[in-house]
Order: structure tokens, then C-alpha cells, then sequence
């Protein structure tokens, strides 16, 4: 990693191979194929079970809906709305435009202290800006304090899910990784820690313990803020947010700029369906609110830096909009049959399964690899808009972005209006598409196509030979009939000649 | 009632048999049925590949060659889906584009007249036993257009329960895609295969002699992964299933009913 340069990217982007070939090695990982089914199965049937506690589900799904789209359609004036609010309250607002503006401003916030650690709550935000990197090379460690991001953090790993980072790691292996780096970084695993969750969990809790203390700065995301009263919101399982949000002298948040919602009483709604959603929990067991800052309790000093990194070009999209509404609750990754089989990783960004699927293409745009083959890494099953809290229609907003991929057109960038280029690598495919439409708009081109395959059905093979394999590795081909339907239909007179 | 056959492009073209067990089953119950000649696709691999430019003169034609008729059949989940989800929001599409209403007027006819064939028996003609026979094990398959985007529901459940003979089997993790997804199933071949293995074992599992589904592009994949799998069933279209009477010959998906050497 590169030292940071202010005006600069403070990092290259890394750069992911397309989907397919990285769900390729996972696919063949079988000790990760079993660790994903047992977790998503496992939590797919609670979450199901949470939700349908609920009689009036359909209701909050669709309240939700409505109150992030209403917010959406508003954010110019929520977020002023809300900047007010939190200056009011004692706090500090800042403004960045993308991931090296939020990481210069909190390293700045960070140096002003004249601290070099720092303990963090989970956050998809700072992870989607890569802050803990940009810290580092400053000079500052960051310390993640959830369970999962520990396990990834000590692993020198990469998250593979929202809620459960380290959800491709079973018990043994978690094990391991205490075993052998804890001790680097402070608090060495106890001697004779053996893989039961109990014991992981006191041992994550003696390292973690020791860093709550004596940390003096907290960084964390929010779940959501309160554009009227200038709230912001942590929802948590393990109480390690409310350590940090409490116990350090200086809090810093980094937020996405869609997490507002516009009152107090909309939590209503998302309290009820972030935690059945994601944990499958009816309550999750601990939810912070912090107002600014507040004399005698809590850290002195709170600064709120609103995230954009890509999201208003995103809002400026009329269809793939609806992927802002996302309230990160993991339910589309945990019902996703590809995720399951291709893990997280294969997703190539701190946002995997369905929602990230559509998000990074958007948030970071097509021009990659990888994000050129996001829209693809689908069956379009639907799973995951069934069990969205927030009805945001995936598979819509896949097809849009595979649009977007193969035809190019207008898109927003960077606050600009453009025009893309259809991605390159499809060429052979758009002339295919291209006859293919010619052919089925002239029946008869069609009706000759169909005999010719019927005619020469003795010489078909059963598997094809290049780019056929892809088909015919796993499958074999379908028997030809001797003749189509509609010769058929023709010949017996729609069945009548026949049936005499 | 005259109603038009919608067969779809790839059972016009490889699964004839289906066809002829649609018409069989709905002259059966009374149902005077039309096969359009010119009939081609309805643009869903275009559309869902991200060719919705080039799917819209498919849809166009659907419509003209369509819009006459009182209620449009078609033997495909997926592709009534197509017809009756997509359609209406390529209208608004090219709405939104500044093209103003002349697709969404052109396609609005179609839409609610378009029915899947389960939907079709149950809703339109009131019927659940359809008067066949079918003394066979059979699992069940159903499609995600079908489940997710038509809500089928447990129509075709109740069309299987009514027929004569058959044993009806549930399949374990039923709501799980099979894999198949159109072009999803060659651009990402491995993740593809995978669901479709573990579909092909949760089959087999239940000791069905038949998997049925409502799609045959479905059927398809999972057929040439069972073929593959050396595995001891065959896929079979639900029509095909209700369309079998005591003392008929059965006629099975794939229409290669004599055995024939191969290249």
C-alpha cells in the first residue's frame, strides 16, 4: 500500500476479476460451500419464521417503502434539515464527495487528537471507503470491535457478507486466527481456547476489553439519522457499539447520505423490520441514539461526515434509485442461491449478494471487470425482492444495469450528465441478439431455422465444443423432434387429422 | 370458448410434445384453440439479457399477432411473466425515454388476457380435475417466474392432486431456483451447474420416477443435468401429465420417441 497524498487517491482501486471467475474457485471450495449453506439456511428459515410473526408485514414493508422514497425525493432539504439539527446539538458537520474526502477529513479529525488508535463500530461506510487503510497509512490503527469484523481484521481477510463478514469462516478456523494473531495486536487468545462459541466469544471479549478503555476516539457508521431532531442511530447484537459509542472522548460517524429518515416516529418502522430482517430478532438487544454531544455523558467532542461517494448519481437514475432505499439487512444475501454457491468474495466489493450487485455497478459505475459482470452474477429468481424490507425490486434494477452494460446511454457521473459507451467484450453477443430478433420477427425465417434443426438432428452432438462447453460441460443437449410444432399443427390440421 | 395457443419459441421448437398435450388437454375440456401461425418469441432472453431495444419489435409483433384473441395460453411461467410483468414496464420505459405512449398503448391488449396454463384451468375454466391419469411417483418444480413474478400459488398442486393414479411427492427446498436462468445459465456455467446438481439431488431424493414443472427451459437444464448425473427420472411438462388419460399412449418431453443413433 501506497503512503496517502492529499489531492490524490489515497489507494489504487483494487482490481477484481469478473464474477464468473472468481464464483468459479468458490464453487469448488467445498469446505466454504458448506459453511455458506449451514449459515444461510440456517438464518433464511429464522428470518422466515420472525417475518411471519407479523400480521401486518406486507404494511411495514411497504411504510418503509414509502418513507425512504419520500426522503429520497427530498434529500436536498432533509439533509439540511439535519445538519442544523446536529450543530444545534453540539456536533460538527462535514461534507464528502467521495471516499478520499471522507478519509481526509476523519484522518484529519483523527490527528487533531493527537491520538494514533482508534476502536470502531461496524460500518459498511467506512469499509466501502477503505478507511481503515487510509488510517493506517497516517499512522493510526484501527481497531474493529464487532465479533465478525474482528475475525476478519486478525485474518488479514475481506469481508464476505454485510451482517456476518466472516460468515465463510466455520468455527475451527476462527480458532485459529485467535490462536495465532491476537497476540500481535494485544490481549493473546487464553491458552487451551478451544472452538466452542462460547469460549470464542470470551476470548473476542478479554482483547476487545482492554481497547474500550483506553481508546479515546471511536469512529462508526449509523443505521439511521433523524433529519428533525439531528438523532443518529446504532443497531446492534453484541454491545461493542455501545462501548465505543460511549466511553471514548471523541466520536466520529461516517454516513451515507441516504441513511435520514425524516422523524423520530418513522424508526417505528425500521425498528421492527431491520432486526427480523436481518438477525431474525424480534428486538436486537441494543439500539443507541446520540444527539450531538451532552455535558457529563458520553464522548465530548461528535463529528458527522455525510458520505456521498457515488449516491446522488445513483438518486439521478429512475430505475436503479431503489437500491438507496437498502437499510443493509442481509436478508437478499442469505435467500440467494448464487451467494450461497459463490460466496462473498466473488462480488468483488465490501457490498456482496443481490443488493450488491446492483449497488456497486452504480456507486462505482460499469467500467470494471468486475462491476461490468455484477448484473450477470443473477438467475433473476426474484428471492430477493420477495424478502426485502424495503421492496426494492433487484432483478428490475439487474436487467436495467445489464442495459446499461450491453447498450450503454445516459448515466450521472460525478454530478454529470454522460454518455456510455456499450461495454466492450459483448460484440459477439449483440450481433447474435441482433439476428436472433431479425429471425423471430420473420416467421418463416424462423419456420426454416427450426426444420433445418429438426432435418439434421441425427448428426447433433450430445456436448458442444468451445464456447458451447459452458452449456454442455454439466448438461447434456436436448433431444431435437423430428419436426417442430408448427409442422405439426399444420399437418394434422391443429390435431383434428389426427385424432380421426 | 377460442382461445390462442402462445407455445413459446423454444417448445415450438424443441418440446412439440407439450404442445400437442396443451391442445389435447384444453379441446378436451371444451376449449376451441388456435395456433397463430405467426407466432415467433416473446422477447425475454433479449429483454432480460439487457436487449430490451431489440425485444421491443418481439413484443410488438406478440401483440399484432395476439391482440384478436379473447384469452391468450401459454405452457411457460416464465414467458407469461414476460408478457404480463415486462411488457407493461418496457411500456413505461420507453415512456420515460420521451417515446411517449405508442408501445405501452401497443401492448396493453395483451397484457391481461395472457394467462399461464395452470392459471388458465384453474381461474378461467374453474376447473381442478381435469379428468387424467398419470400412475406415476411425481415431484413437483416451481419455476421462480411462475412462483415469484405470475404468483401460481398452488394451482398447479391442486391440477396434480386431482389426477388419477398419482402419487404425489413434496420436493424438498421446492422455492429454490433449479439454476437454469436463461443466459445466466452459460455466463455463469459453474454457479449455474451447481443449482442445478443440488436441485437434481434434492429430486431425487424424494424417490419420484417424474419431475414436473410449468417451464420447459426449466426442464431443460435440469434434464440435461439428471441426463448427466446418470440420474434414474425424467423431467416431464405438467401439461404432458395433465393431458394423459387411462388407455392413451403417453407422450413425453423431448418428442424423440424411437430410438435413434447419434452423432
Amino acid at each position: 500500500m501506497s503512503g496517502t497524498f492529499v489531492g490524490m487517491p489515497a489507494f489504487p482501486p483494487p482490481v477484481y476479476p469478473a464474477f464468473p471467475v472468481a464464483a468459479h474457485e468458490a464453487v469448488n471450495n467445498q469446505t466454504l460451500r458448506g459453511n455458506l449453506r449451514h449459515a444461510t439456511h440456517t438464518i433464511r428459515a429464522k428470518r422466515a419464521k420472525a417475518v411471519a410473526e407479523l400480521s401486518d408485514w406486507a404494511a411495514l414493508r411497504e411504510a418503509g417503502k414509502q418513507i425512504k422514497d419520500h426522503t429520497l425525493r427530498h434529500l436536498d432539504r432533509y439533509l439540511v434539515q439535519l445538519e442544523e439539527s446536529v450543530t444545534a446539538a453540539g456536533g460538527i458537520v462535514h461534507w464528502a464527495a467521495d471516499a478520499d474526502e471522507a478519509n481526509r477529513i476523519v484522518t484529519q479529525l483523527v490527528k487533531e487528537t493527537g491520538e494514533s488508535e482508534v476502536v470502531k463500530v461496524k460500518s459498511m461506510a467506512t469499509q466501502e471507503i477503505g478507511l481503515n487503510e487510509a488510517l493506517e497509512a497516517a499512522g493510526i490503527h484501527a481497531y474493529e470491535t464487532d465479533l465478525a469484523e474482528l475475525i476478519v481484521q486478525l485474518g488479514k481477510d475481506r469481508p464476505s457478507h454485510i451482517l456476518v463478514p466472516a460468515i465463510h469462516r466455520n468455527r475451527g478456523e476462527i480458532r485459529e486466527i485467535f490462536v495465532r494473531e491476537m497476540s500481535e495486536w494485544g490481549r493473546p487468545a487464553p491458552e487451551g481456547l478451544t472452538d466452542t462459541p462460547a469460549e470464542l466469544a470470551e476470548a473476542a471479549r478479554l482483547h476487545l476489553r482492554e481497547k474500550f478503555l483506553r481508546a479515546k476516539v471511536a469512529i462508526s457508521g449509523a443505521n439511521f439519522m433523524v433529519a428533525d431532531t439531528g438523532t443518529l442511530v446504532v443497531v446492534e447484537s453484541e454491545g461493542n457499539g455501545r462501548m465505543c459509542l460511549t466511553l471514548p472522548e471523541t466520536l466520529i460517524s461516517v454516513v451515507g447520505i441516504e441513511k435520514i429518515v425524516p422523524t423520530w416516529q418513522d424508526l417505528e418502522v425500521f425498528l421492527q423490520t431491520l432486526p427480523r430482517s436481518s438477525t431474525a430478532e424480534r428486538m436486537n438487544p441494543y439500539t443507541s441514539t446520540w444527539t450531538g454531544t451532552t455535558d457529563g455523558d458520553g464522548p465530548r467532542a461528535f463529528h458527522l461526515v455525510l458520505l456521498d461517494n457515488g449516491r446522488t448519481d445513483t438518486l439521478a437514475d429512475e430505475v436503479g434509485r431503489q437500491a438507496l432505499r437498502c437499510i443493509r439487512c442481509s436478508a437478499c444475501l442469505n435467500v440467494c442461491p448464487v451467494y450461497e454457491r459463490a460466496g462473498g468474495h466473488a462480488y468483488g466489493s465490501v457490498y456482496p449478494g443481490p443488493i450488491g450487485a446492483i449497488l456497486s455497478p452504480q456507486l462505482r459505475g460499469t467500467a470494471s471487470e468486475i462491476d461490468a459482470s455484477l448484473p450477470y452474477a443473477s438467475s433473476l429468481c426474484g428471492a430477493c425482492y420477495e424478502v426485502c424490507p424495503v421492496a426494492i425490486d433487484i432483478p428490475e434494477v439487474l436487467v436495467h444495469l445489464r442495459e446499461r452494460v450491453v447498450e450503454g446511454g445516459p448515466v450521472t457521473r460525478e454530478g454529470n450528465k454522460v454518455v456510455l459507451q456499450p461495454a466492450k467484450g459483448h460484440a459477439a453477443e449483440r450481433a447474435a441478439m441482433r439476428a436472433a430478433r431479425w429471425t423471430l420477427t420473420h416467421p418463416g425465417a424462423l419456420r426454416t431455422g427450426q426444420r433445418l434443426v429438426s432435418r439434421t438432428r441425427r448428426f447433433h452432438p450430445r456436448t458442444l465444443p468451445g464456447p458451447g462447453k459452458a452449456w454442455s460441460g454439466t448438461r447434456d443437449l436436448p433431444a431435437v423432434p423430428a419436426e417442430p410444432f408448427r409442422d405439426w399443427w399444420q399437418r394434422t390440421n391443429g390435431g383434428k387429422d389426427e385424432a380421426k | 370458448m377460442r382461445v390462442a395457443l402462445f407455445l413459446t419459441c423454444v417448445n415450438d421448437t424443441l418440446y412439440p410434445d407439450t404442445g400437442r398435450a396443451v391442445v389435447k388437454l384444453l379441446t378436451r375440456l371444451g376449449v376451441e384453440v388456435d395456433f397463430p401461425m405467426a407466432q415467433t418469441c416473446c422477447g425475454q432472453a433479449h429483454y432480460n439479457t439487457g436487449y430490451r431495444h431489440e425485444a421491443e419489435p418481439l413484443a410488438r409483433h406478440f401483440s399484432d399477432v395476439f391482440g384478436e384473441y379473447e384469452a391468450i395460453v401459454t405452457p411457460s411461467g416464465s414467458c407469461g411473466a414476460m408478457v404480463r410483468e415486462l411488457y407493461p414496464r418496457m411500456g413505461e420505459r420507453a415512456r420515460a425515454e420521451g417515446r411517449g405512449d405508442t408501445l405501452a398503448a401497443t401492448l396493453a391488449p395483451v397484457v391481461p388476457k395472457t394467462y399461464e396454463l395452470t392459471e388458465f384451468l384453474v381461474d378461467v375454466l374453474g376447473v381442478t380435475d381435469v379428468g387424467a391419469y398419470y400412475p406415476h411417483k411425481v415431484t413437483y418444480h416451481p419455476t421462480c417466474h411462475g412462483l415469484r413474478s405470475l404468483g401460481l400459488g398452488d394451482r398447479p398442486l391442486k391440477l396434480l392432486r386431482a389426477v388419477k393414479g398419482l402419487e404425489l411427492v413434496e420436493l424438498p427446498g421446492a422455492d429454490e431456483c433449479c439454476g437454469f436462468g436463461g443466459t445466466f445459465a452459460v455466463k455463469n456455467a459453474d454457479v449455474s451447474a451447481a443449482m442445478g446438481a443440488d436441485k437434481v439431488r434434492n429430486a431425487e431424493s424424494t424417490g419420484a420416477e417424474v419431475l414436473c414443472a410449468a417451464d420447459n427451459s426449466c426442464l431443460m437444464h435440469i434434464g440435461g443435468t439428471m441426463a448427466r448425473l446418470h440420474t434414474e427420472m425424467r423431467p416431464v411438462h405438467i401439461a404432458e401429465i395433465l393431458a394423459a388419460t387411462e388407455g392413451a399412449t403417453e407422450v413425453g418431453t423431448g418428442a424423440v420417441t424411437e430410438e435413434e443413433p447419434r452423432a
